[in-house]
């Protein structure tokens, strides 16, 4: 449910990825969250080579830090005394700052994206309120008519 | 044991056909103008839903911890326009604080 979201996501990367069905299909596994927003240059247009090239060296150090992370737990001890839960919505804050420089459309759907996650999160089960909050986006189809 | 692993390889292979559905259905098509002034929206859309889950929400409920105020403080550093990695490493710092002194 929680990865629901990657299916909007790859529809919107679709355009800039190459080749037949199967290549697209590969291409489209590297479309991390991260990488899916760094390698977004607005207007709906996204840079291929910089997501793909984003993605490798996530998946490295992700394994990494897991296998780090099972077999040496212990010594770094609560990972929210260090605060380190804040860094993940303070990067994706990062990112929307960016995409809200598009205009005031963009600044529109964001909030309305926000509002409906938000009140979606007590009701819902986890992942569902990212993907209905991309109900927003529906608002361009007024902007283009 | 088992029922564990096969229910991760189940997710994973989900989570492979997912992730192949948009490229493979949109293929490289050029979009009419509706449909990528959608698309183009998603971004600002599914990272507002992001930022808001992630400070907010907590097991199905939505809490304001030291995590939001940490959140908060990168917002602040972002408007008075810090570089990236300066506001990112606030906002860790400024929950770490809040917890250990709070």
């Amino acid at each position: 449910m929680l990865n629901a979201r990657f299916g909007p996501m790859g529809a919107a990367i679709g355009p800039y990825l190459k080749g037949g069905p199967l290549r697209r299909a590969l291409e489209g596994q590297t479309v991390l969250d991260a990488s899916w927003a760094l390698a977004s240059r607005g207007g709906g247009r996204f840079d291929r080579e910089f997501m793909i090239g984003a993605t490798v060296p996530q998946v490295v150090a992700w394994l990494g830090g897991t296998a780090v992370g099972v077999l040496g737990g212990d010594f770094v001890g609560d990972p929210e005394r260090l605060g380190l839960d804040a860094i993940f919505p303070a990067f994706f804050l990062v990112l929307l700052m960016e995409e809200l420089r598009g205009g005031r459309s963009a600044i529109t759907v964001a909030l309305i994206a926000a509002v409906l996650a938000l009140l979606l999160v007590p009701h819902a089960p986890p992942g569902v309120p990212v993907i209905a909050a991309c109900a927003a986006a529906l608002l361009g189809l007024r902007r283009a008519s | 044991m088992t029922t564990l692993w096969l229910t991760i390889l189940a997710v994973a292979l989900a989570n492979a056909a997912i992730k192949a559905s948009g490229p493979v259905l949109v293929g490289g098509k050029e979009l009419p103008p509706r449909a990528s002034a959608v698309i183009s929206l998603l971004a600002p859309a599914l990272l507002a839903a992001l930022v808001v889950t992630e400070t907010f929400g907590e097991d199905g409920t939505l809490v304001l911890d030291e995590k939001a105020l940490g959140v908060g403080v990168a917002a602040v550093a972002l408007l008075l326009r810090a570089p990236v990695l300066v506001a990112v490493f606030l906002a860790a710092f400024t929950a770490a604080l809040v917890r250990a002194f709070g």
